[in-house]
């Protein structure tokens, strides 16, 4: 059984299955108790579990990082949340030289079980520091793992297979997704790390697109089979680990990919997935693998500017037609 | 050394044959590198001891610490093994770390010893993330977190003591004064009063005479009672100095630190020296006695090196182990 749920909702509801189920959960960050956070994703929690569970922050990010790593360490599990993916600028040394390298350099002692909930996504009208996708740096650095869920569904599942994993999980959720609703099962499930969805079969062209991406990737592959291109939708889920073999599989079938992910396209998820997929399938390309992400430049505050920058459908759908068509015009 | 005895001559020897110990390793060491036996550097503790053996003498196994660049002595104090030690300076599998860590991130979990740190304040959140799992699982431990004066410089200090004595936490935070940060004296880098900034929080701080171990035990003892009573946190300014340089290879330091002064401290406030005096005046101990400890930790520290150099490296097929709990190789699996 299942019903339709907001992905707010949803996160929701897995942190609230896992604090029922594991006393050592808590919660952690910025107005996450009575507030609910700005979003409203925590709202009910403190009422059910109290202050000493569902902990209020000053605003000091690399702190209460830190104190999470700590907890982490010695019994708890904590889920910290950052308000805005913006922030996580001001916690790096506490999430990548602390927590992620901590099992490691004490040769598989000392282990993290920490959550890092954070968002993502432009088109907000929030200007250039609270609307970055900056999923790419934390999926740079050994140790971390990194969730992208694309609906509520997702959200849920992944959100409770990162409550439990023994690592640190940073979970990137589009703040523009939250009250997007999905169908969301009644009964617990758990979605495994590293196990990419199939979101939309197709023959002739594969679309591996991240979060909010994948709406978009989904709509221009209905443009497309308006004018008898068969395009596949790929969701990878978790950028760590990568579910590679699916990608893989599917672009030795379809012959074409481009990848779309909203973090800057210069030196970002795309161009891995992209490596990827050249490094393990290029002998079955007929086409370059084409790149979507956010334009190079700060995110601007205007409507009329930050439009621009991100991905669309009709861009997407665009750049497909001429893969399929075999138009793609080099410059010379 | 005012105190007049109140412990039993065992409990006295142990913290007496910690601080020889922790001597003994840091000489040892410091022969590797001249040496050019040991890959890397390392950061001395020599001339510390009590600050590391009073604090950790009264703590238990399941209290928790974090230790520093200069984090040697620490681990001896907490209950580390020679032997292991040497075998992580070395980068040898049976190190305390399987050779990952090295000198600055040397972890015993066993003793509660939750890391060295290579990012200077880094392990401030950590010691007091330990200190909120003991109050949220209501364990009954304390965590003490080392760090040195120029880490007082870092802003997640202020963080971490703010939320600390917010929610009460069992945390001592103990300030390492030994004079120098890195290269430059105290004095050009921290304006006011390290103990001033504890108080802004409301957190009581203490200053005490980090070459006497007794009076840091005393001090050490009776905060972690008060903070497993839920006192806490508390702030402790240990005045101390260091021997060596920053690491192993500041050799020439005229141009911050005059060789007079390093001869004076050396001469009149060793920790090891005056405690031996005072153990040997109180009649707990006769000076052949001390002459033996001395022996049989030099040879514990040879016995260790040896086997140390001796010891395997770890194989190849590790180098992609311990990155994800749960995984066994992470390069077959991102």
């Amino acid at each position: 059984m299942s019903r339709e749920t907001t992905l707010s909702k949803a996160v929701n509801e897995a942190i609230a299955e896992e604090m029922r189920r594991d006393p050592t959960v808590f919660l952690l960050g910025e107005d996450v108790a009575e507030a609910g956070t700005p979003f409203k994703v925590l709202s009910g929690l403190v009422e059910e579990f109290g202050t000493g569970r569902v902990i209020d922050t000053p605003i000091s990010e690399p702190g209460f990082v830190g104190i999470a790593v700590g907890a982490a360490m010695t019994g708890t599990r904590p889920i910290v949340d950052l308000m805005f993916g913006d922030f996580l600028y001001l916690v790096m040394d506490q999430l990548c030289n602390q927590a992620a390298k901590s099992y490691y350099m004490s040769g598989g002692k000392l282990n993290v079980p920490m959550v890092l909930r954070t968002n993502m996504g432009a088109t907000r009208r929030s200007a250039a520091q609270h609307s970055q996708s900056l999923q790419a740096l934390v999926a740079h650095i050994p140790g971390l793992k990194v969730a992208m869920p694309s609906s509520a569904y997702e959200a849920k599942g992944l959100m409770k297979t990162a409550i439990r994993d023994d690592n640190p999980v940073v979970i990137f959720e589009d703040k523009l997704m939250y009250q997007d609703k999905a169908p969301v099962p009644e009964e617990e499930y758990l979605i495994p790390f590293g196990e990419a969805a199939i979101k939309r079969e197709g023959g002739d062209i594969t679309l591996i697109g991240t979060s909010s991406m994948v709406q978009v990737a989904l709509k221009a592959a209905e443009a497309l089979s308006a004018e008898g291109i068969s395009a596949e939708v790929i969701d990878p889920r978790t950028l760590v680990p990568l579910d590679e073999e699916t990608l893989v599989r599917s672009v030795k079938k379809t012959s074409r990919a481009i990848v779309i992910d909203e973090g800057h396209r210069n030196y970002g998820v795309t161009g891995e997935i992209a490596a990827r997929l050249n490094e393990r399938a290029f002998y079955h390309l007929d086409a370059p693998v084409l790149r979507f992400g956010a334009m190079d430049v700060p995110v601007p505050f205007s409507p009329a500017l930050e439009d621009l920058t991100v991905p669309t459908p009709e861009a997407v759908a665009q750049a497909a037609r001429t893969l399929c068509r075999g138009e793609l015009i080099h410059a010379a | 050394m005012a105190e007049a005895p109140t412990h039993n001559t065992e409990d006295y020897l142990r913290m007496y044959r910690q601080m020889v110990r922790i001597r003994a390793f840091e000489d040892t060491a410091n022969q590797l590198y001249l040496s050019a036996k040991m890959p890397g550097l390392t950061h001395m503790y020599s001339g510390q001891e009590a600050v590391a053996v009073g604090i950790c003498a009264a703590l238990t196994d399941d209290d928790r610490i974090t230790s520093t660049h200069r984090g040697h002595g620490h681990c001896v104090a907490k209950g580390g093994d020679l032997k292991t030690m040497f075998c992580e300076l070395l980068g040898k599998a049976e190190g305390y770390c399987r050779g990952k860590g090295g000198s600055m991130h040397i972890a015993d979990q066993s003793h509660g010893n939750l890391g060295a740190n290579a990012i200077v304040g880094g392990s401030m959140g950590i010691a007091t993330g330990a200190a909120l799992t003991a109050k949220l699982r209501e364990t009954g431990h304390v965590a003490v977190c080392f760090f040195g004066d120029g880490a007082t410089a870092q802003g997640l200090l202020y963080e971490v003591m703010n939320m600390a004595a917010l929610w009460r936490l069992p945390v001592i935070y103990a300030c390492e004064n030994n004079g120098y940060s890195e290269y430059t004296r105290t004095e050009e880098i921290a304006a006011g009063s390290l103990t001033a900034r504890a108080e802004a929080f409301g957190i009581e701080a203490h200053r005490v005479d980090g070459q006497d171990v007794l009076a840091v035990n005393a001090l050490a003892r009776d905060l972690v009672e008060r903070a497993r009573r839920g006192e806490g946190p508390f702030f402790v300014e240990l005045e101390t100095y260091r021997y060596h340089g920053h690491h192993v290879g500041d050799i020439n330091r005229d141009y911050y630190r005059s060789k007079d002064e390093e001869a004076e401290w050396k001469r009149v406030r060793d920790p090891i020296v005056n405690f031996g005096t005072w153990l040997e005046a109180e009649g707990i101990v006769s000076a052949d006695e001390l002459v033996a400890i001395g022996e049989a930790v030099k040879d514990e520290a040879a016995q260790a090196v040896a086997h140390a150099e001796a010891a395997e490296y770890p194989p190849g097929s590790e180098v992609d182990m311990h990155v994800y709990k749960g995984v066994d190789h992470a390069l077959a699996y991102i």
